[in-house]
């Protein structure tokens, strides 16, 4: 990727998960010179490593009142401005048995208090609304909890930055800053494919790394407090509760289970892990343990279903500025100026918070960063769609517009005609629930375009060509996050070669989209390892004979 | 009913294990639930992929390796009679125990092999093909084949490649829907007047100069027919390359293998699967299974042929690994962190798992052997055959071994 380095950018924002995306289209809305890094893929730290959870907060009503707000709030925005991204499937909070009844009514009364809203039902009702639910249950209440999908709401910010001008690099790391006395000015960059290094200039410098984020403001000289927690998920095979599923009780282990298109997770564990284990995150058998376990116990119905695999993630859990001891730990938002606290100008660090608060993180981080530049803009992420969540009478009307300039460049044959769908094959509608609008823009355009790669997803040809072309894919994990190809029951088996021959073509090198392809097998089998029983592993079985048998790529001696 | 041998599973150990009885006149049945790992098979047999010499090896290999077991001087005996005992089925292959040979995977990767169907191009050297023109062919929309990966391997044995895809009318109507591009469908379709069709235009279509042609494996699903059919309009010769997702050349070697074994007078019984049986001092006395319902199936003999996990001999839940027909004994290890290794591309010591047998095969129920039940195949573990190549073998060999010692 080429881009200016004698400009000077208003901003340059480190990280391409939720927060950096957010950031991202935040600044480049408020009219800013944007730039984003990004050290791989989009969503490959925390962001893609959680529940997909839309809190509505009241996980944190009885521990932390402002998290809870703050949930509420963001969790009624998106709803709104991501539509494409979120599906309203409702939450329970049910207690158990071995649970304190008593808990119930304090967890209602501080849901009341921070702005949820609940409703408190008889286990018979519960049972009713949601057949999955451990039926010893003694009580439930419901809440406006959701699923929300990370890796689209991260692409569809992306798209939206772009959109408004900002430009994205991604598969480049920040390796240092420039510095002119105490200001930043901007930052010093490799690339993680081929080792190239350059330099990019700004006013600013928002550092939203997540977890990653106390190493890069190292970097800059200065010093955060950081705790990485790991927290370890499972995804079931299919879904096996329609609503959200949580335990009454304080926050603990794995007592969340979370639908999700065509899956459910359970989630998560909490461990402490030293920093400089923030790059190899493996489930344990132990976690796995816990994660059945607790799960059962929410949805005995877990006993019995295939899980696809196991994955972790880290937290940024950030230690009070006034706590040197580092055991006050923050859970809300931190949004550090640098300046102030340190006297390094035009350095902002924004961590701390959770995906559902990315859009909040964005908006503080990008406040603070007008105000430094002296810019008057407001904020307008909370009521503006994300691409592809648009009302359909605006699509129309863009559309329209779009095609009258076609006509006017004389391509009206390429995109006006092929663009006008009449029927809606299955894969157009998979494609259509993970693009929302924006799937319109997959046009079949070329021979073969409607052939499926993906059986399990429903992921055409045409929408991994789309992926390539419009979406920052350069390997076939970035594929998969931005269409769900292989993240279905054979796990990647089958289309992986098939992707990967289309993927091969376009970036013209098959020696290096072979090796992609074993990359990308192998860390489908590493979320697979610590799940390796039942269908699981008879699936990695034939994953094993294919790839290495048939395939012939080689096991290490 | 009641049979000389009865063998559970149809796959390549299965069949072997039946051809065999059968030919020394046994009343002989196989029960096979339909696919097998054959319906996924390469299309070349591997007895120790590793080895330049298999047979060489053999003496080396731990005393749990199903081959220790057979005996090395018997492993040697029975390897060479492989190549005559396919052919008589219409099986014809490549190769000699002494010495592997090579061939190139779908992923344009060169790998070594013991016997490797006719259809799929052999060599002996990485420079025995250097100098001469190929062509690589792929049918038009077809994404199971990666002519890139091909051109890879053609470069590194010097071979001149130019690539070019092909289609006809008929292949044309498989597109229409977005699934039906597979190898079997267009096996299906590639027959009779449509596989003249197909002759023609790639005869059309290939350079006069070009030395032979390569393309995927999706002609001759329940015989070889329209293969020399093929090879006989062509102008220079045709090889295959294995496909991924599944295998022509393998589904025809069961079919015929299965078709081998009914002519032989063998019965065949397709789409059951045993559900159970009774092992009465020591003794597998009957077997039921789902279709039959309350008619048992009873033998003198039985053979336990089921595959390893994916083809279900060997099952596994949360804690444990177990066999779920008869609750055979199994040799695993006990804490499921020692299933796996970390490192996706070590060899994974799940692969290792399988049957105890004694030292005639005989699998053991309640800590005793059982006398007139013997087990074959990838059921019976004790190899890695990923790690070692060594699957095909394992399973022909050990069921050549079992059915001829049963008297």
């Amino acid at each position: 990727m080429r881009y200016n380095n004698t400009k000077v950018y208003d901003v340059i924002i480190i990280g391409g998960g939720a927060t950096g995306a957010g950031t991202a289209r935040d600044c480049a809305m408020r009219g800013l010179s944007t730039l984003l890094i990004e050290r791989y893929d989009f969503t490959a730290g925390a962001t893609g490593r959680n529940h997909g959870l839309l809190h509505s907060g009241a996980r944190y009503a009885v521990t932390d009142q402002e998290s809870a707000t703050e949930c509420i709030i963001e969790n009624r925005i998106l709803r709104k401005i991501a539509r494409h991204c979120v599906e309203d499937t409702g939450g329970l909070f049910i207690t158990l048995p071995e649970d304190d009844l008593n808990y119930q009514q304090k967890f209602v009364d501080s849901c009341t208090l921070a702005g949820i809203p609940t409703e408190t039902i008889s286990p018979r009702e519960a049972l009713i609304l949601e057949p999955s639910v451990n039926p010893a249950l003694i009580g439930a209440v419901k809440v406006p909890d959701g699923a929300v999908d990370p890796f689209r709401l991260t692409t569809a910010n992306v798209i939206d930055a772009k959109m408004h001008g900002a430009e994205i690099i991604t598969y480049n790391e920040v390796i240092g800053f420039l510095k002119k006395g105490t200001q930043i000015t901007g930052v010093r960059y490799r690339s993680s494919l081929n080792g190239t290094e350059g330099v990019a200039q700004s006013k600013i410098v928002i550092n939203a790394g997540g977890i990653w984020g106390a190493g890069i403001a190292q970097l800059a000289g200065v010093k955060i407090n950081m705790f990485p927690a790991k927290g370890s998920l499972l995804i079931f095979g299919h879904r096996v509760n329609n609503m959200v599923i949580n335990r009454c009780r304080k926050p603990a282990n794995a007592d969340i289970l979370v639908p999700g298109d065509t899956i459910c997770l359970i989630g998560t564990t909490s461990d402490r892990v030293p920093y400089d284990q923030i790059d190899r995150m493996e489930v344990t058998a132990d976690e796995v343990d816990i994660l059945m376990r607790e799960g059962q116990l929410l949805a005995p119905e877990l006993a019995r279903t295939r899980i696809l695999r196991a994955y972790a993630g880290v937290r940024p859990l950030v230690a009070s500025d006034d706590d040197p001891s580092g055991r006050s730990i923050s859970r809300g938002i931190v949004c550090l100026d640098h300046s102030e606290r340190d006297g390094l100008d035009g350095f902002i660090t924004i961590t701390g918070g959770k995906l559902m608060t990315y859009r909040l993180m964005a908006e503080w981080a990008t406040d603070m960063a007008c105000k430094k530049l002296g810019i008057d803009a407001k904020c307008e992420t909370a009521t503006t769609p994300l691409p592809g969540s648009e009302e359909v009478k605006e699509v129309k009307r863009k559309r329209r517009q779009r095609a009258k300039q076609y006509i006017k460049d004389f391509s009206y044959g390429r995109y006006g005609k092929k663009s006008h769908v009449i029927e809606l094959s299955t894969e157009q509608k998979a494609a259509a629930e993970r693009h929302g609008t924006l799937s319109k823009r997959i046009v079949n355009k070329n021979y073969g375009d409607e052939a499926l790669v993906c059986e399990c997803e429903q992921v055409s040809v045409g929408e991994v060509n789309y992926a390539i072309e419009e979406l920052h894919v350069h390997n076939l994990i970035n594929l998969r996050r931005r269409t769900r190809m292989g993240m279905g029951t054979c796990q990647g088996g089958i289309c992986a070669c098939r992707a990967a021959g289309i993927l091969g073509r376009a970036g013209g090198c098959p020696q290096e989209s072979l090796k992609d392809l074993k990359v990308f097998i192998g860390e489908r089998w590493k979320g697979m390892s610590p799940v390796a029983w039942g269908e699981t592993l008879e699936e990695m079985q034939f994953m094993a004979w294919l790839y290495q048998g048939v395939g012939g790529i080689d096991l290490k001696q | 009913m009641k049979f000389d041998t009865i063998i559970i599973g149809g796959g390549l150990s299965g069949l072997i294990s039946g051809i065999i009885s059968a030919k020394k006149g046994k009343r002989v049945a196989i029960i096979s639930t339909g696919q097998s790992a054959l319906h996924f098979s390469s299309g070349s047999f591997e007895l120790l992929s590793k080895e330049n010499n298999p047979l060489k090896a053999i003496d080396s290999l731990p005393a749990s390796h199903p081959y220790s077991k057979i005996g090395a001087s018997r492993v040697s005996e029975l390897a060479n009679k492989v190549p005559e005992l396919l052919s008589e089925a219409g099986v014809a292959v490549t190769g000699s125990a002494e010495s592997n040979h090579l061939n190139i995977t779908p992923l344009g990767k060169i790998k070594t092999g013991w016997l490797t169907l006719n259809d799929f191009l052999t060599f002996e050297t990485m420079t025995d093909l250097k100098g001469q023109k190929a062509e690589i062919i792929n049918i038009k929309g077809y994404f199971d084949f990666y002519p890139e990966y091909i051109a890879l391997a053609l470069r590194k044995l010097e071979v001149e490649a130019k690539a070019q895809t092909i289609t006809i009318s008929e292949l044309e109507r498989l597109r229409k829907n977005s699934t039906e591009m597979r190898a079997s469908n267009i096996a299906r379709a590639l027959e009779g007047k449509s596989l003249e069709h197909f002759a023609t235009e790639l005869n059309r279509i290939i350079s006069p100069t070009t030395d032979f042609v390569l393309m995927p494996a999706v002609i001759g699903l329940a015989n070889e027919k329209p293969l020399d059919t093929l090879r006989s309009r062509l102008k220079c010769p045709v090889y295959f390359i294995p496909t991924m997702t599944s295998s022509v050349p393998g589904i025809r070697t069961q079919l015929q293998l299965v078709t081998h074994f009914e002519k032989l007078g063998g019965k065949f019984i397709l789409g059951d699967t045993v559900t159970d049986g009774i092992i009465e001092n020591g003794k597998l006395r009957s077997i039921s299974t789902s279709n039959l319902g309350d008619n048992v199936l009873s033998a003198d003999n039985f053979i336990l042929a089921t595959g390893s996990f994916f083809s279900k001999g060997l099952k596994s839940n949360f804690d444990k690994v177990y066999e779920p027909v008869f609750d055979l004994k199994i040799n695993y290890l006990e804490h499921r962190s020692e299933w796996y290794n970390d490192d996706s591309y070590a060899p994974q010591p799940y692969m290792n798992f399988g049957l105890t047998i004694d030292g005639d095969f005989h699998p053991i129920y309640e800590d005793k052997a059982v006398e007139n039940m013997y087990a074959v195949g990838s059921v019976i573990g004790g190899c890695n055959p990923l790690a070692e190549g060594c699957g095909a073998g394992v399973a022909i060999l050990t069921a050549m071994h079992v059915a001829e010692k049963i008297s």
